[in-house]
């Protein structure tokens, strides 16, 4: 096991990230049904709202089913990438493109999904109608009752299928989030900060909860966090932005499942803190 | 038996049939003492006939089907004027919630409009329609259109848009959106707009009446004033009062049935 704490210009990424296959799939032996993850490439992505330039030409490629987190200070630009990979917002210049050929064809809409800080649940609907919302244009298809009962199985609420959303905590509600993103099989996941709002027990156990599901079931996930003990507990790869950029290109090697306040965790959460507060010195 | 589960019992049995009875307490009570001053002359029967007096007078109006006939005019009025005036404020609610060009085209108007007591239309009303029906409907159906308006244009507009969004992202076409994000979220601002309209489609069509109808709960107050039956007033006074409650209880039925997964309609 060790930690490799590398910083990089976003050209040599590219090919620094190529060798970096996601090593803990080989832990385990059995795993159900996988659809596997896209891989994502961005060129030069700029973004701005009015004359705030958000994002100053973001390099960056995801092989597929790689964990990665992005962390920086507020307003950084993180959320805004975030949007322009789930196809929320339009992007102003340069690509960004899924599949290894960008083969747009292949790509459907319930391939990308997106996990929020809010739950976003409808309040009219039961739980288990609101994780029928995840399949798309497969809503209305013979098996989405199905298909929504076993992702509500994978996240452990199985038995609140009736339930209406504001009786459930708010773990709950995100973990019934978190079913409604996965029942399409997503090939890429994309959170923005889905734990933010959570107390500390249940962010660590949403935590885990996050790891065993894309272990699971493969998918290229992109995390925004601010906090980054989260980042370095779940991440391959942890991304630092400042200013629009990309700034430090961090590969977590540590074995998976991670243990909690292991060392080599603290280091690398340290030093990912160091380079978020020198930022703060020079300006 | 300790003290305090001899204390606690009762709340514990509580059945919601005798929940439903609590309400009345104080309208039967209001009703005993008003009789007992009847009967021991404390209030003269010229001023207040007593509640006996005026069961009697319904009921004789009852067998003469006369009572049964008005209420019916006045429930068709009210009814028919409702679903007018309410289609119509719901369909502009609608459409200028949705759409910008609309509201920015009628918002303007219609609040004008709102600013104007739509009683103080009633010599026009009379000028144009005469006395028949349609001059009572255009007032009810005017007067329930800006509660609804104004509720449905609200209730849209207040829909989170965090929801909205998460509803396109998960591919939902513009009539899914509808359907199931933008509409049951404005539901319970358009049952406040309901409710409110309820109150209005009574007092317009009680003065309507009033002021010019040949039939109704109003024309028979008013033919019984001109003939000193007070008993008869007081009737038409106490049935206005039912029928308002009647209506109040069927919005919170609907209200019940409908927003069922809302926090403030659990049971408890």
């Amino acid at each position: 096991m060790q930690t490799a704490l590398r910083t990089s210009l976003p050209e040599t990424e590219l090919a620094g990230s190529a060798n970096f296959a996601p090593h803990a799939r080989v832990v385990r032996e059995e795993r159900p049904v996988k659809t596997g993850g896209l891989p994502l490439s961005i060129h030069g992505l700029r973004k701005s709202f009015g004359s705030n330039e958000v994002l100053r030409g973001i390099d960056l490629h995801i092989p597929a089913g790689q964990f990665v987190a992005i962390v920086g200070k507020s307003g950084c630009g993180k959320s805004t990438l975030l949007r322009l990979i789930a196809g929320l917002d339009r992007i102003d210049a340069g690509s960004l493109s899924f599949g290894q050929d960008s083969q747009p064809k292949d790509i459907q809409p319930e391939d990308i999904r997106v996990m929020f800080q809010e739950p976003r649940l409808l309040p009219w609907a039961r739980v288990l109608a609101n994780v029928e919302v995840g399949l798309g244009r497969d809503r209305a298809s013979q098996d989405a009752h199905v298909r929504a009962e076993k992702a509500l199985t994978e996240v452990g609420l199985a038995d609140k299928r009736e339930h209406w959303p504001s009786v459930l905590s708010g773990g709950q509600k995100q973990r019934v989030a978190l079913a409604r993103a996965l029942v399409s099989r997503p090939r890429v996941l994309a959170f923005d900060e889905p734990l933010g709002a959570l107390d500390a027990l249940t962010r660590i156990s949403m935590q885990r909860l996050l790891e065993r599901v894309w272990r699971d079931q493969g998918f290229t996930a992109i995390l925004v966090t601010h906090d980054v003990s989260e980042a370095v507990a779940l991440a391959d790869r942890v991304l630092v932005i400042e200013e629009g950029r990309i700034a430090h290109d961090v590969v977590v090697n540590a074995a998976r499942p991670r243990r909690r306040g292991s060392v080599e965790l603290a280091d690398l959460e340290g030093s990912i803190l160091r380079h978020l507060l020198s930022a703060d010195d020079r300006t | 038996m300790s003290l305090i589960d001899s204390i606690s019992f009762p709340r514990g049995v509580r059945l919601p049939r005798v929940d439903g009875l609590v309400q009345w307490i104080v309208p039967l009570a209001i009703i005993a003492i008003w009789q007992l001053a009847s009967v021991t002359g404390f209030v003269p029967t010229r001023v207040l006939p007593a509640p006996s007096d005026v069961v009697l007078a319904g009921w004789k109006l009852l067998l003469s089907g006369e009572l049964v006939r008005n209420i019916w005019v006045s429930f068709w009025r009210a009814s028919i004027g409702f679903l007018i005036g309410g289609s119509i404020g719901f369909a502009f609610g609608l459409a200028n919630g949705l759409s910008q060009l609309s509201a920015k085209l009628t918002d303007t108007t219609l609040q004008m409009v709102r600013n104007v007591p739509h009683l103080a239309l009633i010599p026009l009303v009379i000028l144009w329609f005469g006395i028949d029906e349609s001059a009572k409907l255009f007032l009810v159906a005017l007067g329930v259109f800006f509660p609804i308006y104004l509720n449905t244009l609200h209730g849209i507009r207040t829909v989170d848009p965090q929801l909205i969004e998460m509803g396109r992202i998960y591919g939902m076409t513009d009539g899914e959106l509808f359907r199931r994000v933008i509409f049951p979220g404005a539901l319970p601002s358009i049952f406040v707009g309901i409710r409110f309209a309820l109150g209005i489609m009574w007092l317009t069509l009680i003065v309507a009446e009033t002021i010019a109808a040949s039939s109704g709960l109003g024309y028979m107050a008013m033919q019984a004033r001109e003939f000193m039956l007070i008993d008869v007033v007081v009737l038409s006074i106490l049935i206005y009062a039912l029928l308002g409650k009647l209506a109040d209880s069927a919005s919170r039925v609907l209200e019940r049935l409908t927003l069922s997964w809302h926090p403030a309609f659990q049971k408890r």
